[in-house]
């Protein structure tokens, strides 16, 4: 059979140091950068307007950006989105998204009649519209946020249910370590926040959180199994065990999640970027960021009695046989 | 259990999940717009969102500008739910949805609109019918001295308001302009309007505004009016119009009006000699008859008068309008929509049964059946906004279900290489799995009657790779049990038994993450999460059942000990 780091003994928890330097020095930069910039809102969360726009000839842009001045439009985004002869545009200024409280569709008429006076109403088509009053926007923010809450002290109750608290706590730190790490990934590509994005950063989250299980849990069954084994080597040698499974489980989700990104189009490109960086990220705090975490709770709170658990642990033989790295 | 068992099993689930994926028939309701009429046809039962074949999405609120105190918002959503809902089966698109979202909200979604504007008119309209007597007392002029006063101080009221005003009338302006609201149309000659057979045309209203002297004083709301040839009815000069918007605007002219009459715009503007004109008129406040009786609206096209819409009322709303218009015999009756004059009001020669007609004027015959539909559907109990709109083309539409069926096609390939490649025979296995995946993933989906979405698709496409995942648990923990000596028969029973808790929990957990995005998702979203759980429930049975069975099938081809392709 064809097998890839089969029966490993690396020591993966040795290097959590540098593991941590890492992590910090990521978020420094991607989180730092938000004292420039705030987050890049879509304007679902913002409220305001966004257009797609096909062109039967490719425009000048400076003419797109007249017939909105003209508009009243200063502040819009004009964007190339795929071909030359689409763009987006955004208005999200504040005045702009204030009119559009007494009713969503004022800026879009405008500009759509603006546009169409400009370029004539055979060559321009408006394939797409998104017009968010500020209420709404405002909402789903609120919604969005409660959401990534919600969800994260739903998966806390369960692991606490399923393991003991001090796995469920260092898990729910892996997954922390994720969603920072993601978003300031998305500060770093300067990908806009939208619900989609959010979506995916619930999905990474439990992706992420998937992973550190499998581990845990083989970790937890080598507890059981009752060897006279540090936590450190018992944490080394799972990681080490659910290599294999990791790397195949990583090497699919990846090979989807590319199809995605170079297949799918633009409205799921930002999707596909945020679910690609957390495979990565996430297995990188399953591995380096839950195990350590694990053993510094345990250092600091260990239990009363020894690694002993009086479950049903499977007594079978554990002469391993030597390490083969060939196919059969 | 026994093998025969889990076939019987698998085989019934495949023949539901086939069944759940037959084309359906569904109700349409059909092509005319305007006009009612059911159809049905057969589709692929997977519905596509809005964001895969276009269309438009609107979310809906209760104007609080426009109704002062509303005291039970939830209610008044619930009542004009009924009429949107009503309004939007008449439309004429193929499976629309209405819906109340959170307590003050409607959602509407008509797939394959693609004219926006008119959507949201018929949508949004009010649709409030009333049926009112112009003053005949010359009220109004008795009131000229106190309006003018009235109009006076507002005018002087604040001298930077003679600076500030015009400026904010005129940025108000452009913005209506630019908004595309109600810049008056042009027709050329005044509409007339009749109500019933009853009603005569009135002699032709150009020469009578002509000829009319301006009235006697010069005060500032009285200069802007010239008198019209029946009563109650005023004639202002096009430049005139947003200075008298403006006096009737303020609280203290509107206290100036005489008690019991209403002072209302007409609908649209006429051309006389060269000028345009748009008339106002001073009516008794209590209509005589509201929509409420209405039973039928149908829009027409008469060679004389342009479009109509004849309505019909029903026999308690026919007697209280015959009642009511024996009683003003020689008076003119306004009919008037969401507070403006359609028409001219025209005179009532004798009592009116249950039969009118509204005239449209110039306007074409899609206006007329709008019309027709929104007073069909009723009057909207509460005036409602739009809160968020999102329109899709359906050509966007299309280029993304072939975007995600390429992306689909390539992760397939990918993981099907990855896996053949890496566990051979059992890898085989796995794949034929995930074949019965995606039809019970799908078949799931249709099941629930969930929409598809595109991050919904993006989700699939993303799942197919995490699916496996469960396989690839029990494998490595089959290859270890192997690698323990174990037979093929007693490693897959072990493997499976040691991967079960690992591919629970993982499922559970996302599971769970899965069911908050439903909740607090909207849309597109909501269409990725239920993908998403489909996705868990289809994968654990693939995994643990399915290809548990095939290993099954291949151990009972005989009872000798086998090598495990793994």
């Amino acid at each position: 059979m064809l097998r890839i780091f089969h029966d490993t003994k690396y020591d993966f928890i040795r290097w959590w140091k540098v593991a941590v330097g890492l992590t910090v020095a990521f978020l420094v930069i991607g989180l730092g950068s938000f004292a420039i910039k705030p987050i890049n809102y879509s304007i679902e969360f913002t409220g305001g307007t966004l257009k797609q726009l096909q062109f039967t000839t490719p425009p000048d842009v400076s003419q797109i950006r007249q017939a909105l001045d003209a508009a009243g439009f200063r502040e819009s985004e004009i964007q190339q989105y795929g071909s030359n002869k689409e763009f987006t545009l955004r208005v999200h200024d504040a005045a702009s998204t204030a009119a559009q409280a007494s009713g969503a569709e004022r800026v879009s008429v405008a500009v759509d009649s603006a546009l169409i006076k400009k370029f004539g109403a055979n060559d321009i088509k408006v394939v797409r519209t998104e017009a968010v009053g500020p209420r709404v926007g405002s909402e789903l923010r609120g919604n969005a946020l409660l959401a990534i809450l919600i969800s994260f002290v739903v998966t806390l109750i369960y692991l606490a249910i399923r393991f003991e608290w001090r796995f469920g706590l260092a898990a729910v730190i892996a997954t922390g370590h994720d969603i920072f790490t993601t978003l300031a990934f998305l500060k770093v590509m300067h990908l806009e926040v939208s619900l989609t994005v959010v979506a995916a950063l619930l999905t990474v989250l439990g992706y992420s959180l998937n992973d550190t299980i499998i581990i845990f849990d083989r970790v937890r069954e080598n507890l059981r199994k009752g060897r006279k084994e540090p936590l450190y080597d018992v944490l080394n040698r799972s990681i080490n065990e659910t290599l294999p499974r990791s790397i195949l489980t990583h090497a699919t989700a990846t090979a989807a999640t590319l199809a995605l990104l170079l297949f799918a189009g633009e409205v799921i490109r930002p999707f596909a970027w945020v679910m690609l960086f957390g495979i990565v990220t996430g297995t990188f705090s399953s591995i380096y960021i839950a195990g350590p975490v694990l053993l510094w709770i345990e250092r600091k709170y260990p239990r009363a009695t020894a690694w002993k658990s009086s479950s049903t642990a499977t007594a079978t033989s554990q002469t391993r046989p030597s390490p083969t790295t060939a196919t059969r | 259990m026994s093998l025969k068992y889990r076939i019987a099993i698998i085989v019934a689930l495949i023949i539901a999940s086939a069944g759940a994926l037959f084309p359906r028939r569904v109700a349409k309701s059909g092509g005319q717009p305007g006009a009612i009429v059911r159809d049905s046809g057969y589709r692929f039962p997977l519905r596509k969102g809005l964001d895969l074949q276009g269309g438009m999405h609107l979310a809906l609120e209760v104007d609080d500008s426009k109704a002062a105190n509303i005291t039970n918002k939830s209610e008044a959503i619930d009542r004009a739910l009924k009429v949107v809902r009503s309004r939007v089966d008449q439309f004429g698109v193929s499976e629309p949805v209405v819906q109340k979202a959170g307590n003050d909200r409607i959602i509407v979604e008509l797939p394959g609109i693609d004219e926006q504007q008119r959507a949201m008119d018929i949508v949004q309209k009010s649709a409030f019918l009333q049926f009112l007597i112009t003053d005949k007392s010359n009220a109004l002029e008795r009131a000229l001295p106190r309006l003018d006063a009235a109009a006076k101080s507002v005018a002087i009221a604040a001298p930077t308001g003679k600076t500030a005003q015009p400026q904010a009338d005129t940025t108000k302006n452009a913005l209506q302009g630019l908004f595309g609201t109600d810049t008056s149309k042009k027709t050329a000659k005044p509409d007339t309007a009749t109500a019933g057979g009853a009603a005569k045309k009135t002699a032709d209203s150009g020469k009578a505004a002509d000829t009319t002297v301006p009235p006697t004083t010069n005060g500032p709301f009285t200069k802007l009016l010239q008198r019209g040839e029946m009563p109650g009815e005023y004639f202002v000069a096009q430049e005139d119009i947003p200075t008298l918007q403006h006096y009737l605007s303020d609280s203290s002219v509107m206290s100036a009006i005489p008690p019991g009459k209403s002072v209302l715009w007409s609908a649209d503007s006429s051309v006389f000699n060269g000028h345009v004109f748009r008339s106002i008129y001073v009516v008794d406040s209590r209509p005589i008859i509201t929509g409420e009786y209405l039973t039928d609206a149908r829009p027409e096209s008469s060679p004389t008068e342009g479009t109509v819409v004849t309505f019909q009322l029903n026999n308690e709303g026919g007697r209280r309008f015959r009642n009511e218009t024996a009683k003003h015999i020689k008076d003119f009756m306004a009919i008037v929509l969401d507070g403006r004059v359609m028409g001219r009001p025209p005179v009532i020669q004798s009592a009116i049964g249950t039969r009118g007609q509204i005239t449209m004027g110039n306007r074409d015959l899609q206006a007329a059946q709008d019309l027709a539909l929104v007073l069909r559907a009723g009057a909207l109990p509460v005036p409602l906004k739009v809160a968020e709109v999102r329109n899709i083309g359906p050509s966007l539409g299309s280029d993304s279900v072939h975007k995600s069926i390429h992306a689909g096609l390539l992760a397939i390939a990918l993981v099907v290489l990855i896996m053949l490649v890496y566990y051979r025979f059992s890898g085989f296995l796995a794949v034929c799995g995930m074949v019965l995946y995606m039809l019970f993933t799908l078949a799931a989906l249709a099941g629930f009657d969930a929409v598809l979405t595109l991050p919904g698709l993006a989700g699939f496409v993303l799942s197919i790779g995490i699916a496996v995942d469960a396989n690839v648990l029990i494998f490595e923990r089959i290859r270890e049990e192997l690698d323990r000596g174990k037979s093929a028969r007693l490693a897959i029973d072990e493997g499976f038994r040691h991967a079960l808790p690992a591919i629970i929990d993982s499922n559970v957990s996302t599971a769970l993450t899965a069911a908050v995005l439903y909740q607090f998702g909207t849309g597109p979203v909501r269409g990725f999460a239920v993908t998403l759980l489909a996705g868990i429930a289809a994968s654990m049975i693939t995994a643990i059942f399915v290809v548990r069975t095939f290993y099954m099938i291949w151990l009972s081809r005989s009872t000798e000990q086998q090598t495990l392709s793994i």
